[in-house]
């Protein structure tokens, strides 16, 4: 068999995997399914010239081999020619590099109504924090950490106090509400990602990432680190739960604020201490 | 033919501008070429087995050391990818396969193949053994460092394998070495093992920049007479480049390497901020994980390249050698090796788009990545062009090229994928990503080694390997290998992310199962098929067909040395004398369908010969 024949059906089956294919993406379920239409247009400029590309080649191949009493074309250069590929390869670039550039300045700009959501990762695990009524996030520093604080706010901080806190890798989300995911890591990289939201960003310690999107599908999501961070990378998972606006609004309440936790820890402290003096 | 250097010295020591040429009544004017500037090296000849043999200053003897370290630490490499893929395709079928040696496997297995075996391999071997062929010199400039570039390699292979059998094992931090969790606990191999990777990589580094220096000066003061710097064939060029990269582009690995060792050693805290671990903070702080990142991708980005062009130049002296036909374009590709080498020092930071720098820097980064896509699409272009009314020998070496031209392509194209900062984002970090780099920086460059070790095979043992074999060979690793990276792509879209020991029920990732049993039992096939060649080498070895001089009909200079294999020297007692660029094939008016670079003008006078 000629050798062509089986690059030929290499491409061809390349071809056909994938329109036939079952493995694709997921139901985008947030604002970003722009990324996914940027992904087809590459898919089919590129896919275009990959498919070209090797044709010819494989045309070359049938056409042109070698023969005892052929000689091979002898043409050093092709000014015209190489110009024209220049140009042509140079406008398909700008094709595909200004609508994700389009894009890119959508992800990078933050809307002003976007929820801020602190999402503190460790080894190995999740948990978040939401600003209160004040609309504001408290700040945070790592050495505040312990058991009656588990998210180190900054305990002089007015802003903290009503931060509402959910010590769990479960958080939910309104439907069609943007959100600015603040990514926060207290030992190493990690990063909070949600394959149907498309968007991620990785938390590195000592400083905070941020990046944001807007849910569009209720129902439940899992969330998967998707930067390496030691032996637990792989069961460091957490969960999503996007929900509308009255569904959300009865989880809102059931949570408890960083003052709520203080209290409490207050109340258990004095109950230890008259436990004492008994 | 000969008649032409009798006198060689002796023209070097004048500067006659006459030396009687070959064709009678033609004016010996035009084979006219520049006398030489300096004279010719003096050689330590070794007489004892271990001087010639063991620590030899030949450069071929030292490239094909290198080609054989190189290959042993490659074979280590694919049998931990083999132990991964049993993981990944049969999760639980190795009782001994935990989450830490999976990673130390991942890790190992990624440094290995990058630095270890492509990169060794490319500038070590073909570097050592080609450079001073095909510029005409009798040896690098020198040969000493040469020869302690190979041990210093050598110490830093011992070094890395060392370092599975220290306590902890290996550093399993995955091949980017990301801190802080390189040299924390919780990260298998944080203590011995990411010190000794370190180590391994400093030697390494220094190695390399005695090789390198012999590389980069050897091109540029030993050339023969003759031999301009654009009639060099484009192997010289492809490597020449990339160890311009190299010397660039390795000080920002090794001082990354050096000082992760001074935080994890002494404490400081370069990459190291404050760090809550198990309830305690620990005693770093103020430190930029992401200046680690700077480091790693400002070496790790020209990396890609520092293989990437050797095999460009490569290639293209194969494609053209066997179809019978110059490369279309010379100029056009000696530049856009330049030009892409260049470039690659401007793009690094689209490794990083989701790391956490600054989100602006995108626009920057997707911008030159992009713009590098144009040279390398020329080269593409020329290289298919070069087939168009060839004259192509469907041979064993042709079909790597092939291979190299699908694959190649195919891996640009994803590549254009990741390098667009918004396509980049849901697909970093998952399979889309291995699939890609394995596609046009593994199996890419691994066509072109394998093309390259059927092709001058004859020149190094004098004999042909095995046809039959190599197509063998050929096909079982070309479809073995395009059936792993092709359908990876698609584990990708789902969005499973890299570097998972387990997907335990992920609903989108159940579908995936039965793909991942196929890719890991091709990739079981395409390993052992490696095993072909091995014996292929063997059987030649033995009773292989003779090559003689210059069995391909090839123009460049590599062929013309006056023994097969070349002997120490070279050339005899005299040096070649250029005419010609290393691509005369097929010139219409001349008796064969070639014409060597030692062919003075006066001997094919009737030829349309357009470019010397």
């Amino acid at each position: 068999m000629h050798p062509g024949i089986i690059f030929f059906l290499v491409i061809f089956g390349s071809v056909l995997f994938h329109i036939f294919t079952p493995w694709y993406w997921t139901d985008v379920a947030s604002n970003w399914g722009g990324m996914d239409d940027t992904i087809t247009l590459t898919f089919w400029v590129g896919g275009g010239v990959f498919v070209a590309v090797c044709l010819f080649m494989v045309y070359c191949v049938f056409k042109f081999s070698y023969k005892e009493d052929r000689k091979a074309e002898y043409k050093p250069e092709d000014k015209k020619l190489e110009k024209i590929l220049t140009w042509a390869t140079t406008l398909g670039v700008i094709a595909l590099l200004a609508p994700g550039l389009v894009i890119w300045n959508q992800f990078v700009t933050v809307p002003k109504n976007a929820l801020q959501i602190d999402v503190m990762a460790w080894q190995w695990g999740w948990q978040y924090r939401l600003p209160g009524e004040d609309g504001k996030l408290g700040t945070t520093q790592i050495t505040n950490i312990n058991d009656n604080n588990p998210f180190g706010i900054n305990l002089d901080d007015p802003y903290g106090k009503d931060d509402v806190l959910i010590q769990s890798d479960v958080i939910n989300l309104e439907n069609n509400q943007p959100v600015k995911i603040l990514l926060r890591s207290v030992d190493v990289l990690h990063n909070w990602y949600v394959p149907q939201f498309r968007a991620k960003m990785d938390a590195v310690p000592g400083i905070v990432t941020y990046y944001w999107f807007e849910p569009n599908k209720t129902g439940k999501y899992e969330v998967l680190c998707a930067e390496y961070c030691g032996v637990g990378h792989y069961g460091m998972r957490g969960g999503v739960i996007v929900q509308d606006n009255q569904d959300y609004e009865n989880w809102m309440q059931k949570q408890e604020t960083f003052s709520d936790l203080v209290a409490k820890q207050e109340a258990l402290e004095a109950e230890k201490t008259k436990l004492a003096k008994k | 033919m000969s008649e032409d250097f009798k006198d060689n010295k002796t023209i070097q020591a004048q500067s006659s501008e006459t030396i009687s040429g070959g064709g009678s009544g033609v004016s010996p004017d035009i084979d006219h070429v520049r006398p030489a500037e300096v004279e010719e090296q003096d050689l330590y000849h070794g007489h004892s087995f271990i001087t010639k043999w063991i620590f030899c200053q030949d450069a071929k003897v030292i490239g094909v050391q290198y080609f054989l370290l190189a290959t042993f630490t490659g074979i280590i490499g694919l049998i931990l990818s083999w132990l991964m893929r049993l993981q990944l395709g049969f999760p639980g079928a190795a009782s001994f396969m935990t989450a830490e040696h999976y990673y130390q496997f991942v890790t190992m297995h990624g440094m290995i193949m990058v630095v270890y075996f492509l990169t060794a391999l490319f500038l070590g071997g073909f570097g050592n053994y080609l450079i001073p062929l095909m510029v005409g010199a009798r040896d690098m400039v020198f040969p000493y460092l040469n020869m302690v570039s190979f041990w210093m390699f050598f110490i830093a292979v011992g070094v890395l394998l060392a370092s599975f059998f220290v306590p902890g094992g290996p550093t399993g931090a995955g091949w980017t070495l990301y801190p802080p969790q390189t040299i924390l606990e919780g990260t298998p191999g944080s203590g011995m093992g990411i010190l000794l990777m370190c180590l391994s990589l400093i030697l390494f580094v220094a190695g390399f920049t005695m090789g390198g220096l012999n590389y980069l000066i050897t091109v540029l003061q030993a050339r023969t007479r003759g031999m301009t710097l654009m009639r060099m064939p484009l192997t010289v060029w492809g490597i020449f480049t990339a160890t311009v990269l190299a010397m660039l582009a390795f000080p920002a690995l090794l001082v990354g390497a050096l000082m992760m060792s001074l935080d994890k050693i002494l404490g400081t805290s370069f990459f190291m901020p404050t760090i809550l671990k198990a309830g305690e903070v620990l005693e770093y702080g103020g430190g930029s994980p992401i200046l680690f990142q700077h480091l790693f991708w400002f070496f790790g980005h020209p990396e890609v390249y520092i293989v990437a062009l050797p095999a460009f130049g490569i290639i293209s002296d194969l494609i053209s050698v066997h179809s019978r036909k110059n490369i279309f374009g010379y100029r056009m590709m000696v530049w856009a090796i330049v030009g892409i080498g260049g470039l690659s020092f401007f793009v690094w930071a689209h490794h990083m788009y989701v790391s956490g720098m600054n989100p602006w820097f995108g626009f920057f980064f997707a911008t030159t990545t992009l713009i590098i896509a144009v040279p390398t699409a020329m080269k593409v272009y020329n290289w298919i062009l070069t087939l168009w009314r060839g004259n192509i020998r469907m041979n064993t070496v042709m079909l790597w090229c092939l291979g190299f031209i699908v694959t190649f392509v195919n891996g640009g194209i994803t590549g254009i994928f990741l390098g667009n900062v918004t396509v980049d984002v849901p697909l970093s970090d998952t399979y889309f990503v291995i699939a890609h780099f394995h596609m046009v920086m593994g199996i890419a460059p691994l066509m072109v080694i394998m093309g390259a070790v059927y092709h001058w095979f004859p020149l190094v043992a004098g004999r042909f390997l095995d046809e039959k074999l190599g197509k063998w060979h050929f096909w079982a690793t070309f479809l073995g290998a395009y059936s792993i990276y092709f359908p990876m792509h698609y584990l990708g879209f789902i969005g499973v992310p890299r570097r998972y020991f387990e997907m335990y029920d992920s609903p989108y990732v159940a579908s995936a199962t039965g793909m991942n049993e196929f890719i890991s039992l091709a990739a079981f096939l395409v390993g052992a098929a490696q095993f072909i060649l091995i014996f292929n080498i063997i059987k030649t070895l033995k009773t292989g067909k003779p090559a003689g001089s210059n069995p391909w009909k090839a123009c460049s200079l590599e062929w013309l040395t006056p023994t097969v294999p070349p002997e120490h020297g070279n050339w005899g007692d005299r040096l070649p004398v250029v005419h010609r660029w290393a691509y005369d094939y097929s010139v219409p008016g001349a008796k064969e369908d070639f014409i060597t670079q030692t062919t003075p003008p006066s001997e094919v006078v009737n030829t349309g010969v357009e470019k010397t």
